[in-house]
């Protein structure tokens, strides 16, 4: 054993230089420069300022906004702490938090059957898209809030559908950030009027 | 389920055997020492690295010697991996300035990489400095798939040998599966993945101003290359907390493809490389038809049960159309989700783009099931295929039980030394798996740690353990496990799941290595056809099947019963 313990603590000294130091930072330069957008985590700015990630879902409250799916990171798309709630299917923590979370869609004015996503909570907490079902859903109750016409917020959102990749692979998406910037880019909030957050599913507490 | 859905899983297979094949091609020829394209760049590299360490290529191990080396070389990576992890608090590239890790959180995650299991008792972004996760979890991403490559290697070659006293030598193929096979694929795919919205940075947070005004702190970091060889290297494990689930490490559809190709390549690969080293292909073939019969019928179970959905949905007046999208992303869906699941788990990845534990009853049997028939299908880089060898030796034993013949595989004799030392290997899974079970189920310290009531707190034990006796690492994440029992225990089974496995199999090597190569005679019972094939599916099943059927009955069967009923825990 011990005329193996030269090439075996030499080895790992060399690769733990090799794919833990250079492959990592070499790696990070040639990144830089190829895709320096993507690298930064997709940085989405607006007026100058970060207002996000296109990756990364955050919550909106307001009446006027589109709403992303229920969240189990942290207080609700705590992006420093990804998490889903892990419930399993018999839990009745889970059953009981989807009646509630159905109950208020309801009473938000959404009609016949609730797109699964709009109940359901993601496995990291963040995702950044909603259903076209669950946008779609949304429609009525954000025309009235900002008082503009149903058409309009409809239009917008079937052109921020993002289709499956080569037709094939995943599902389509809304992404919520893109669709509410280019919401108040086309149907601006009343200035100075906070946008009302009133009970929404926008977040379960961790469990 | 869709014909979409299915045509999407069907690509992505294809994809993997047409990579694959030719990747096998390139993997024989970096075995047997041959010149690559490649020779020219890390060839320099490569033989700069043996003078320093004092190895000298041309001179071969036996197996008792490789075993050594291969043990040594794995220690050495235990303890600096958990050195790094205590003394994360001193060292560089630690922005957010994490103090060092608990001692059994750092023993858990040592072992966890070094294995290869890359279970995570803790997330990623809330515990670990950059450094951390650059030099110390992204280099036993490395190290431990290209150990694993290794001993398959060496395995191959005591099947492939006549009367050899040698099975090659551990350092040099460890050094070559890194620098010829897996570094390239990762500098290849990180790219491609960063393209996609994979981060890479040094940078461990940036800060956003959301449009309602508040404060969101984004994690990153660099990403992209512990990713590419986390999925390259069957690991698993994270850089966030909810792994190939956050949209950073898996931002689209079409990553999700690239990460479960990147799964399964150099597992797939490893298997026509074999054919190639023996010199008869028609043995790889069937061992690749045994994987895809049963992977497949994974996959059509897991995506079966979530397209069915929940009770709890449909009460709540969803759409059944959508079936259980409780624990998963939008932009995957059901089929892509499924298939992940199954994939994750028939290899010994355990990487997951969607939370195992909120899974359907049945939907979470699969991949536990999976991983319970030994991560063979195609299983770990390299563990997958010396595990598959040797239930392949198992099954040859039983066809020659069955007409009265002394076993045959690949040449050589299989006798009692074989046999015993296979069955060995094979008694390591249940004994881990439903032994510490079944202290935990009864253990307060233990119970404590579960998220969920009912049966599917006791599918959260049974898992945990399957998950890091078969070096897997994916979770029903409900589980907290980081304390100091489960941290020990799992830490542990990791640790018998992965070398007390490879010891015995290692007595095989030896002991085949020395024996007479045997050309086939009209009495040798041919193992690449469709017979065998069948031979070894059941052989694979019923030796998986049967012993876990009891603990699983009471677990994820019980639980679909009991969730048709209408009951909650």
């Amino acid at each position: 054993m011990l005329a193996q313990l030269r090439p075996a603590v030499t080895l790992l000294i060399a690769f733990t230089l090799l794919t833990g130091i250079a492959y990592p930072l070499a790696m990070t330069e040639v990144a830089q420069a190829l895709f320096p957008a993507q690298a930064r985590g997709s940085l989405v700015e607006k007026d100058g300022v970060v207002v996000g990630s296109r990756l990364i879902g955050q919550g909106f409250a307001g009446e006027g906004y589109f709403r992303s799916r229920p969240s189990a990171a942290g207080n609700g798309y705590d992006a420093a702490a990804s998490s889903g709630t892990n419930l399993g299917p018999t839990s009745a923590k889970l059953a009981e938090r989807l009646k509630t979370d159905a109950a208020a869609l309801r009473g938000a004015g959404v009609e016949g059957q609730i797109p699964a996503d709009a109940v359901t909570t993601s496995g990291s907490g963040l995702d950044p898209d909603i259903s076209p079902a669950n946008a779609l859903a949304q429609v009525a109750r954000i025309a009235r809030a900002r008082g503009v016409e149903e058409a309009l917020v409809r239009d917008l959102v079937t052109a921020h559908i993002e289709k499956r990749p080569l037709g094939v692979f995943g599902d389509p998406r809304v992404n919520v950030l893109a669709l509410n910037i280019a919401l108040d880019a086309a149907a601006p909030q009343a200035p100075g009027r906070p946008a009302p957050g009133e009970a929404a599913p926008a977040t379960v507490s961790g469990s | 389920m869709t014909v979409l859905g299915w045509l999407q899983i069907a690509i992505v297979l294809a994809l993997v055997v047409v990579a694959a094949v030719p990747l096998g091609g390139y993997m024989a020829r970096v075995y047997a020492g041959e010149r690559t394209l490649l020779s020219t760049v890390f060839g320099p590299v490569e033989r700069g690295l043996y003078r320093l360490a004092g190895v000298d290529p041309a001179r071969e191990q036996g197996a008792l010697a490789y075993t050594l080396g291969m043990l040594a070389f794995n220690a050495a990576g235990l303890v600096l991996l958990y050195a790094i992890l205590r003394l994360q608090g001193f060292l560089p590239f630690n922005p957010l300035g994490f103090a060092g890790v608990s001692p059994d959180l750092a023993f858990n995650t040592a072992v966890s990489f070094v294995s290869n299991t890359n279970w995570q008792s803790y997330g990623g972004e809330t515990t670990m400095s950059l450094f951390s996760q650059m030099a110390g979890l992204t280099v036993q991403n490395f190290l431990s798939a290209a150990t694993g490559l290794a001993l398959a290697v060496a395995l191959v070659r005591a099947f492939a040998r006549s009367n050899a006293s040698t099975v090659g030598n551990f350092f040099v193929d460890m050094t070559r599966s890194t620098l010829y096979v897996l570094l390239p694929l990762a500098v290849i795919t990180a790219l491609v993945q960063v393209w996609m919205g994979v981060p890479q940075t040094l940078d461990a947070t940036a800060a956003a101003t959301t449009l309602e005004g508040a404060q969101q702190t984004i994690a990153m970091g660099p990403v992209a290359t512990q990713m590419a060889i986390k999925q390259l290297g069957t690991n698993g494990g994270g850089f966030f907390n909810v792994n190939a689930a956050h949209p950073f490490e898996n931002p689209t559809a079409l990553s999700n493809a690239l990460e479960i190709w990147q799964m399964l390549v150099v597992s797939t690969a490893l298997v026509f490389a074999f054919g190639r080293l023996i010199g008869d292909r028609r043995q790889a073939r069937a061992l690749i038809a045994t994987i895809a019969v049963i992977l497949v019928a994974g996959i059509a179970v897991a995506y079966w049960a979530e397209a069915a959905g929940t009770p709890s949905l449909l009460a709540a007046g969803v759409d059944p159309a959508g079936g259980n999208m409780e624990g998963k992303e939008v932009r995957f869906g059901l089929a892509a989700s499924s298939l992940f699941a199954a994939v994750t788990t028939g290899l010994s990845d355990g990487g997951v783009n969607a939370m195992h534990g909120s899974f359907t009853p049945l939907g979470g049997l699969a991949p536990m099931f999976l991983m319970q028939l030994g991560e063979i299908l195609p299983g770990g880089v390299g563990s997958g295929l010396y595990g598959l060898l040797v239930m392949s030796i198992i099954a040859v034993f039983v066809a020659g039980l069955m007409v009265g013949r002394t076993p045959e595989y690949l040449g050589k004799k299989i006798e009692v030394a074989e046999v015993k030392m296979a069955i060995l290997a094979v008694l390591i899974l249940p004994t881990a798996i439903l032994g510490f079970s079944a202290v935990a189920a009864v253990l307060p310290t233990a119970l404590s740690g579960l998220g969920n009531a009912g049966p599917h707190g006791l599918s959260e034990i049974l898992y945990a353990y399957s998950s890091a006796a078969g070096n897997n690492g994916s979770a029903f994440g409900g589980l907290s496990a980081n304390s100091p029992w489960w941290n020990t225990t799992l830490g542990l089974a990791m640790l018998l799941g992965r070398f007390a496995y490879i010891v015995p199999m290692m007595a095989i090597a030896g002991s085949l290595a020395s024996k007479t190569r045997l050309t086939a005679s009209t009495g040798t019972f041919p193992t690449h056809g469709l017979l065998f094939v069948g031979l070894l599916v059941g052989v694979i099943l019923i030796l998986g099947g049967l012993q876990f059927f009891p603990a699983l009955a009471l677990g994820p069967i019980a639980e679909q019963v009991q969730m048709l009923a209408g009951k909650t825990f």
